[in-house]
C-alpha cells in the first residue's frame, strides 16, 4: 500500500466518503441504541475516525497539523449530526409517548358541582347590594309581631279598612305575623333615630292562597328620612333602583294611591320600551302620624318610605310565571338559578 | 267598581276618548283594573219576536219557533233556551253574521229542522259572564231594529280599584267630581229637585242612638205598579254596573246607590209595625235576613228596629219581615248615614260582604241621604207610578261630623314634593275640589266639602295638590345623604360567604314555610309548639317552626317522587320558639343531604353519603371562622335523629348546632326511604368569629412520627387526639389519625387506632432524641387514660 496516496488529496477525499458513509449510518439509525451504535463504531475507541487519528503517527511532520485538523473537523460534523438526529428521535419518542397520554377533553371533569341560590333570596341579595351601595343600612326585626307595630303605630288604628285587607294570621293573645316589613320602620326609628337610611328585607305573611298569593312572600322596606327628604327624592331612588335592577332604561309611572302610613302616597308602574305598564311597588312620603308615633317632630323630619315585593321582582327578571313555584322547592326548577 | 263610560259621560265629559280617559282615571288613583268594550261585534245583531213557539219532534231540549225578524217573512229557528216563550223579544242573529265569540251563523238543519239564524243568550253577544237562556228584552223593544241602537251600545265598562280612604268615589257622582277636577270639564249639577208630595203619610223614625246613627231620611210612596218593569236604559246601566234586574223598586235603590253612592233600602210600609228606631242590637237578638238566612246579633253591630223587633242589619242587608215583594204597593224608603266607626269590620263578622256595607264602611257623605231619596222617588213616581209623602230627616246635628279647616302652607308643598308649584295654581286645584279657601299668612286655610271626610291634616291637602297637578311632574333629584363610613366586621362570618360556601359544596337554597304541622313540628323537635295560629291556611300550616328540618325533610320527599335521587338543599332561615307571651326567633343555617356523595359521573363509583360527608361541610362553615378548632362534636340522643349518628356542635361549652342521620322512622313516615342526613346551626352562635392573629411559622425542619394503639371502642377520637396533643404540647403540631381498624388480630370491643403526629420546634431543629422522648410521652399518656397498647 502507498502511504502517500493514503494521504494527500486522495486521502481527504476517502475521508469525506467516511463523513457521507457516517451520516447516512446516522439518518438511517431509528431509534437510540442504533444511533449509539453508529457513534461507537466511528467515534468510539476503536471507531474508523479514532483509529485514523492514531495513524496519524505515520505523517511527516509538515502534513500532520492539517491532517489532524481535519480529522477533528470530520468529528465535530459528525458529533453533530448524532446531536441533531438523538434529539430528532428523542422528541419522537416523547411524542410517541405522549400521544398515547392523550385524553379526550371532552369527557366532564370529575367531583363536585355546583349548587345555587334560590330565586327569591337571589334577588333579595342583589336589591340589598344595590342599596347598600348607595349608604343604606339593612336592618330586620320580628315576624311575630305585636299589633302596634303592624298596624297602630303605622296609622291603622282598629277597624281601619286597610286591616280588613291585610288578611291577617293571629296569634291567641292579638300578637300576628307581620303583614309586611313596615313594623321595621317603627323599630329602627325608634332604636336609631333619626337621619335614617335604611331597607328592611324580610318574609312577610298574608292569610291568602290561591294562584297569585302565597300565605308567605317576601317584600324590601325601604325608609330615608331627613331634614330635606321630598317626593322628589323618592322618585330618583325609584326609578334608579330599578334600572339598576333590571340592568336596563325604564319607565316608571307613579300614579296616586293610598296607604295609611304615608301621605302622598303612590303606586309604581314600570315598563320597558312600548311594552305594559307593571305594578311593581307602593311608596309614599312618610305620614306625619307614623313619625309621632316613633316619636319624630313632623315638621322638622320629612321622609319617604317604599315596600317592594321581592317575588314580583324576581318574577319580571327571570320570567317566572307562576308565584306558586318559588314555594315548591321543585329541584328542577330552582336549578335553573345558578 | 264597575262604572260604564256613557253613564258617566253623561255626569263629566271631558274631551277624551276612551283610552285617554281610563288613563286619567288611572292616573287620578282610581286605577282601571280593567277596561272592556260592549256590544262591540253585535251590529248585526236585531230585535226579534218569537211569534209561534213549539217542541222540536225529534230532540226533547230543543224548541222550533217562528221568528218575526222585521225582515217580512217569518223565520223556522230551532232555540235550546229554556226560557224561550210565545211573544218573547229577543235579540236574533241571522246566517251571515258572526258574533263577538267568532261564532258565524249559517243556515243549518239541526236534527232534521232548518234553522234561520240564532237567538241570543247574554254571553253569546258578550254582554255578560253567564246567562241562563236567551235575552228576553222589554215589550216595547222594537222588532226589526238593532239591538246596539236599543240598548245604547257599544259601551265601555271601567273596573276601578278605589282606594279605601276614597269612600267618596263609590259612586257615578264621586268618580265624575274628580275627573272634573282634573280635566276642568263641567260637572252635571247633582242637586235634585224635591218631589211633588201627593200624600201624608209619614213613617215615625226615633233616633234612640244618635252617635250611631246621626241621620235618617225616609219616605213613604203610595200606590206603585207592582207590575211595572224597569226601563232598558236603567237595567243597562245596572248590567254595566254588574247588577241584575230584580223590581222597579230594587232597580231604583240600587241605580241610586251607584249614582250618588248613597244605599238605600225599601221596606214594605204595609210590614212595618209602630216607630223605626235604629240602634245597636242586644246579645241573643236575631234577625232573618232578605237572603233568608238567620243571624245572631253581636252587640256592636247597628241594626234597625219597629215594635216587633230587629228588621235588619244597618247599612248591611235588610230583613226578610219587612222585604218588599212583587205584590208591593206601598213603601218606606230609608237613606240613613251610619258613621265608619259602626260599620267597620261588621259585615265581615257575619261572613258578608254587600254592596252598601263595603260603602258605609268606607264612608258615604254625611249629607247626602235627602238627595238620594229625592232622586229615588223622582224615578220611582217615573216609572212605577205612585204618590210621594212627605221626605222626613231626622238627624242629630251634634252626631254629624263637622268639616274642620286645615291650614296648608305653600312652603310646606314645595317641601314634601319636592316642587314648586305657583300659588294661583294651588288654589286652582283646591278650589276645583270644591274646597273653600281661605288666604292666611304663608298660605291658606282649607275647608274641605262634605264628601271629602278623608280630608284631615296638611299632607292630605298636599297628595290632594299632588295627585291633580300630576305626579309626572315632579322632578326626579337624589338626595344628598350624609353617610360616614361604617365597619366591616370580623367578630361574625358574613352570612353570604356561609352561603357562597355552601352553594360550592353543590348544596341548593330552598325557601320552605314558616308555619307547619303542629305533629311534624313535634316528632322534629321532641317539643310541642305553642305558638299556634289562630287562623291558619290549614292545619298543615298551623305552627310557627321550631326546627327549619320538617319543611326541607318535606321538600326532599317532594323531589324525591319527582326522580330526584341526589338532593343537597339548605335553607338560611328563622325558626320560632317560647310562648305567645314571650317567644325568641332564631335565624338559622340547615342543611339536607341524601343520595350519592357526588353526581354521578365516569371514574368514580357512586357513593352514598354518610355521617362523616355531611359533617364535612359543616367543618368547612365553622372553618370559616376563626378559632374554628375549638369546635366539639359530642355525641347526643335527639328525637329526629338516629342514635349512634346524632352530634350535638358545641364550641365553648356552649350548642352551636346539630347534626346527624334522620331517624328512620321519621324519614320513612315523610315517605322518604333513604337515608337522610340533617344539620342545623345558629347562626348568630355558629357564625361568632375573631379576626385572626397571626404567630410564627417554624423555620427548622418537622418530624413526622406515626404510632398504632389499641383502645377500648368508647373511646372517641376526639378525646384521644386531645390527650396525644396535650402531652407535650410545645412540639406536637398536629395530630391525626389516619386509621381506624377493627377486626382480625384486634380483640372485640376494642379498635386500632394510626396516629399520626407532625413535631416541630419554632427555635431549632429537632432531634430523634427529642422526637423519641415526645412519643414516650404519648404512649405514656395513652396507656394512662385509656389503658391503651401500643401495637407494632
Amino acid at each position: 500500500m502507498d502511504c502517500r496516496a493514503r494521504f494527500g488529496v486522495t486521502y481527504m477525499q476517502a475521508l469525506s466518503g467516511l463523513i457521507d458513509q457516517a451520516a447516512s449510518e446516522i439518518d438511517a439509525a431509528s431509534d437510540l441504541a442504533a444511533l449509539d451504535a453508529v457513534r461507537v463504531s466511528y467515534l468510539g475507541k476503536k471507531g474508523e475516525l479514532t483509529a485514523r487519528l492514531k495513524s496519524m503517527s505515520q505523517l511527516s511532520a509538515k502534513d500532520r497539523p492539517a491532517a489532524g485538523q481535519e480529522i477533528n473537523k470530520a468529528k465535530q460534523t459528525l458529533q453533530g449530526l448524532i446531536n441533531t438526529r438523538r434529539d430528532g428521535l428523542e422528541a419522537a419518542a416523547l411524542a410517541v409517548k405522549l400521544a398515547a397520554d392523550a385524553v379526550d377533553v371532552s369527557l366532564p371533569g370529575r367531583g363536585n358541582s355546583i349548587g345555587g341560590r334560590h330565586p327569591v333570596s337571589r334577588a333579595q341579595a342583589r336589591i340589598e347590594r344595590i342599596f347598600t351601595n348607595a349608604g343604606f343600612g339593612v336592618r330586620s326585626g320580628p315576624e311575630i309581631e305585636d299589633d302596634f307595630h303592624n298596624f297602630t303605630a303605622l296609622n291603622i288604628p282598629e277597624n281601619h279598612p286597610a286591616r280588613a285587607m291585610h288578611d291577617t294570621f293571629y296569634f291567641p293573645g292579638g300578637n300576628l305575623l307581620r303583614t309586611h316589613t313596615s313594623p321595621v320602620q317603627i323599630r329602627s326609628i325608634v332604636t336609631e333615630g333619626v337621619p335614617i337610611r335604611i331597607i328592611a328585607p324580610g318574609r312577610v305573611y298574608r292569610c291568602d292562597s290561591d294562584q297569585t298569593h302565597t300565605p308567605m312572600f317576601h317584600q324590601v322596606e325601604g325608609l330615608v328620612i331627613g331634614e330635606e327628604i321630598s317626593f322628589a327624592n323618592l322618585k330618583a331612588v325609584l326609578h334608579q333602583f330599578v334600572e339598576a335592577f333590571f340592568e336596563r332604561k325604564a319607565e316608571l309611572r307613579f300614579r296616586p294611591s293610598y296607604f295609611p302610613f304615608t301621605e302622598p302616597s303612590a303606586e309604581v308602574d314600570v315598563r320597558w320600551g312600548e311594552g305594559k305598564w307593571l305594578e311593581i311597588l307602593g311608596c309614599g312620603m312618610v305620614h306625619p302620624n307614623v313619625l309621632e308615633s316613633a316619636g319624630i317632630d313632623p315638621e322638622k323630619y320629612t321622609g319617604y318610605a317604599f315596600g317592594i315585593g321581592i317575588e314580583r321582582l324576581a318574577m319580571l327578571r327571570y320570567g317566572v310565571t307562576d308565584l306558586r313555584m318559588f314555594f315548591e322547592n321543585d329541584l328542577r326548577f330552582l336549578r335553573q338559578f345558578r | 267598581m264597575k262604572i260604564a263610560e256613557s253613564w258617566l259621560r253623561e255626569w263629566v265629559n271631558p274631551d277624551l276618548d276612551t283610552d285617554a280617559l281610563a288613563h286619567q282615571l288611572t292616573m287620578l288613583g282610581h286605577e282601571v283594573d280593567s277596561l272592556d268594550l260592549e256590544g262591540a261585534g253585535i251590529g248585526d245583531v236585531v230585535i226579534a219576536e218569537v211569534v209561534e213557539f213549539g217542541k222540536h219532534p225529534d230532540a226533547d231540549r230543543l224548541s222550533v219557533c217562528k221568528v218575526n225578524d222585521g225582515s217580512g217573512d217569518l223565520l223556522d229557528v230551532v232555540c235550546g233556551a229554556p226560557n224561550v216563550f210565545k211573544g218573547m223579544k229577543s235579540p236574533f242573529a241571522k246566517p251571515g253574521v258572526t258574533l263577538p265569540n267568532g261564532l258565524k251563523l249559517r243556515k243549518a238543519k239541526i236534527r232534521g229542522v232548518v234553522s234561520n239564524g240564532m237567538l241570543c243568550s247574554a254571553v253569546e253577544l258578550g254582554l255578560g259572564d253567564e246567562s241562563d237562556g236567551i235575552i228576553s228584552l222589554p215589550q216595547d223593544a222594537p222588532v226589526g231594529s238593532q239591538l246596539v241602537d236599543f240598548l245604547d251600545l257599544p259601551d265601555a265598562v271601567f273596573d276601578l280599584d278605589l282606594t279605601p280612604n276614597r269612600g267618596d268615589c263609590f259612586s257615578v257622582l264621586g268618580i265624575a267630581r274628580d275627573v272634573a277636577a282634573l280635566t276642568g270639564a263641567a260637572l252635571k249639577d247633582p242637586s235634585v229637585e224635591g218631589a211633588t208630595v201627593g200624600i201624608d203619610d209619614t213613617q215615625a223614625v226615633e233616633l234612640v242612638d244618635p252617635a250611631g246613627c246621626p241621620r235618617f231620611a225616609g219616605r213613604v210612596i203610595r200606590g206603585i205598579d207592582p207590575a211595572a218593569r224597569s226601563p232598558v236604559w236603567l237595567t243597562e246601566r245596572l248590567r254595566r254596573a254588574g247588577l241584575r234586574e230584580i223590581s222597579p223598586v230594587v232597580d231604583i235603590t240600587n241605580y241610586v246607590m251607584l249614582e250618588l253612592g248613597q244605599p238605600l233600602h225599601a221596606y214594605d210600609f204595609g210590614l212595618l209595625q209602630g216607630r223605626i228606631r235604629p240602634r245597636l242590637a242586644k246579645v241573643g237578638e236575631k234577625v232573618t235576613l232578605l237572603d233568608e238566612q238567620e243571624v245572631e246579633l253581636n252587640s256592636d253591630t247597628l241594626i234597625i228596629t219597629d215594635d216587633s223587633g230587629p228588621i235588619g242589619i244597618a247599612g248591611i242587608m235588610g230583613g226578610l219581615s219587612t222585604a218588599v215583594s212583587d205584590t208591593t204597593s206601598d213603601i218606606f224608603l230609608e237613606a240613613a248615614y251610619w258613621p265608619q266607626d259602626f260599620m267597620a269590620g261588621r259585615a265581615r263578622a257575619y261572613g258578608m260582604h254587600t254592596d252598601a256595607s263595603l260603602r258605609f264602611e268606607r264612608g258615604v257623605d254625611p249629607e247626602g241621604q235627602g238627595r238620594a231619596v229625592e232622586r229615588a222617588t223622582q224615578l220611582l213616581l217615573e216609572i212605577a207610578g205612585g204618590k210621594a209623602g212627605p221626605l222626613v230627616v231626622e238627624s242629630s246635628k251634634k252626631h254629624l261630623p263637622v268639616s274642620k279647616s286645615i291650614v296648608l302652607r305653600s312652603g310646606r308643598i314645595s317641601r314634601l314634593l319636592g316642587l314648586e308649584i305657583a300659588d294661583d295654581e294651588i288654589t286652582n286645584i283646591l278650589q276645583r275640589l270644591e274646597m273653600t279657601m281661605e288666604s292666611v299668612d304663608g298660605g291658606w286655610k282649607v275647608t274641605p266639602p262634605g264628601h271629602r271626610f278623608d280630608m284631615e291634616i296638611e299632607a292630605d291637602l298636599i297628595e290632594e295638590v299632588a295627585r291633580i297637578h300630576g305626579y309626572d311632574s315632579i322632578p326626579e333629584v337624589t338626595e344628598i345623604s350624609q353617610a360616614p363610613l361604617a365597619t366591616v366586621t370580623e367578630t361574625t362570618i358574613d352570612l353570604e360567604q356561609v352561603i357562597a360556601t355552601l352553594i360550592a359544596r353543590d348544596y341548593q337554597e330552598v325557601i320552605t314555610y314558616s308555619f307547619i304541622d303542629a305533629d311534624a313540628n313535634k316528632a322534629f323537635t321532641g317539643c310541642v309548639s305553642e305558638l299556634v295560629l289562630s287562623n291558619p291556611i290549614s292545619s298543615e300550616m298551623s305552627v310557627m317552626r321550631a326546627s327549619l328540618w320538617p319543611g326541607m325533610v318535606a321538600a326532599a320527599a317532594a323531589n324525591s317522587a319527582r326522580q330526584q335521587e341526589r338532593i343537597r338543599m339548605f335553607e338560611v332561615s328563622k325558626s320560632f320558639h317560647g310562648t305567645l307571651d314571650e317567644h325568641t326567633e332564631v335565624l338559622r343555617i340547615a342543611g339536607l343531604v341524601s343520595g350519592a356523595v357526588l353526581p354521578e359521573q365516569w371514574g368514580s363509583k357512586p357513593e352514598s353519603v354518610d355521617f362523616f360527608d355531611i359533617k364535612a361541610d359543616v367543618e368547612a362553615l365553622l372553618g370559616l371562622a376563626s378559632a374554628s378548632d375549638d369546635v366539639d362534636f359530642v355525641a347526643t340522643e335527639h328525637p329526629a335523629l338516629q342514635p349512634g349518628q346524632a352530634a350535638e356542635i358545641v364550641r365553648n361549652d356552649v350548642v352551636i348546632g346539630i347534626v346527624g342521620k334522620l331517624h328512620p322512622q321519621l324519614a320513612k313516615q315523610n315517605d322518604f326511604k333513604r337515608a337522610l342526613y340533617v344539620f342545623e346551626l345558629d347562626a348568630e352562635k355558629a357564625l361568632a368569629s375573631v379576626a385572626p392573629s397571626a404567630s410564627t411559622i417554624s423555620k427548622f425542619p418537622a418530624i413526622r412520627r406515626d404510632i398504632a394503639v389499641v383502645v377500648d371502642d368508647k373511646v372517641s377520637a376526639d378525646e384521644l387526639v386531645k390527650a396525644v396533643a396535650s402531652s407535650s404540647p410545645e412540639l406536637i403540631r398536629d395530630v391525626r389519625i389516619f386509621d381506624i381498624y377493627k377486626g382480625e388480630g384486634i380483640e372485640a370491643g376494642r379498635k386500632s387506632v394510626a396516629i399520626g403526629l407532625i413535631l416541630q420546634e419554632t427555635s431549632r431543629t429537632l432531634t430523634d432524641d427529642d422526637a423519641d422522648a415526645a412519643m414516650a410521652a404519648v404512649v405514656s399518656k395513652l396507656e394512662d387514660k385509656f389503658a391503651a397498647e401500643l401495637r407494632d
